[in-house]
């Protein structure tokens, strides 16, 4: 069920990296630094703007893959892995979407474990990639069995 | 501050050490974040799912740890960002961050990080991958 949604892609969909929900991050992560929140920081640094902290781009909307229906709930967020081209700079806009990279099962300690790999990308809107954001959800079997009826 | 570029290999940045974690921090990271599931917030939904309490948001965390290398960004900036979630961050939990340098090559600075609880049990891991401007 999950396997055949390998290779499945979402719609790119236009995002803002926004000041103001930048600043609500950076305050979320006790990360107030004025390279995150101040202009003229900003203009006076090597990015010429200021800058989203890294993890940021969990604010953004991916698009929906169809067939990929996951429960709201007992999920398990395994790994989590960045990669930047560079900073996002506040203020601009990023194309986002989502594929599902891989999927797998495991024998574990609690049963079978579904690894489903999702892959999340942040391209300019010239289609030139600025981040990649790597996701591993285990799926226990409880939830599993549950999502076959 | 120490600057980067005098950071020996084996050398951390400077810890930082948490508030203990409170239901308010939950509360703002999943306004910010966008991420509502009820487990890091309703004491209920989290005991339905099999949890002691609420648990902070992982990401919660990630992101705290991302913190030590802020002050750098005139250095350089997270390239890549691995992390692996390896235990649960209860209310009242106590996280300490810690960067240490790993290996370092011309363009790049590898880290290893970590945060860990007030009992020393790592909840998260990884590496840091700082791109030198």
């Amino acid at each position: 069920m999950l396997k055949h949604g390998i290779g499945k892609r979402s719609n790119k969909v236009k995002n803002t990296v926004e000041r103001g929900a930048v600043k609500k991050f950076a305050e979320a992560i006790g990360d107030l630094h004025p390279i995150f929140i101040c202009e003229e920081t900003g203009k006076q640094s090597r990015y010429n703007h200021n800058i989203a902290p890294p993890t940021f781009p969990r604010v953004f909307d991916y698009g929906t893959i169809e067939e990929l229906n996951l429960p709201s709930k007992g999920l398990i967020h395994g790994e989590q892995i960045y990669h930047y081209e560079r900073p996002l700079m506040v203020g601009e806009d990023i194309q986002c979407y989502s594929e599902v990279k891989d999927y797998y099962e495991r024998n574990g300690k609690s049963g079978e474990m579904g690894f489903l790999l999702l892959k999340r990308y942040g391209e300019d809107l010239e289609g030139n990639l600025i981040f990649t954001e790597e996701q591993v959800v285990i799926i226990t079997e409880a939830v599993r069995k549950e999502m076959m009826v | 501050m120490k600057e980067l570029k005098d950071l020996q290999i084996g050398e951390s940045l400077q810890d930082v050490t948490l508030s203990p974690v409170s239901r308010l921090d939950l509360i703002k990271y999943a306004g910010a974040s966008g991420d509502y599931n009820p487990i890091h917030t309703i004491d209920e939904e989290a005991e339905k799912a099999g949890l002691p309490g609420i648990i902070a948001h992982g990401m919660w965390t990630m992101g705290n740890l991302a913190k030590l290398f802020t002050p750098y960004y005139e250095e350089g900036f997270i390239e890549d960002y691995t992390i692996r979630f390896k235990g649960m961050v209860f209310l009242n939990d106590v996280v300490t961050l810690n960067a240490t340098l790993d290996d370092n090559e011309e363009e790049k600075m590898k880290f290893k990080v970590n945060a860990t609880n007030q009992d020393g049990n790592e909840v998260i891991k990884g590496n840091v991958v700082l791109c030198k401007i």
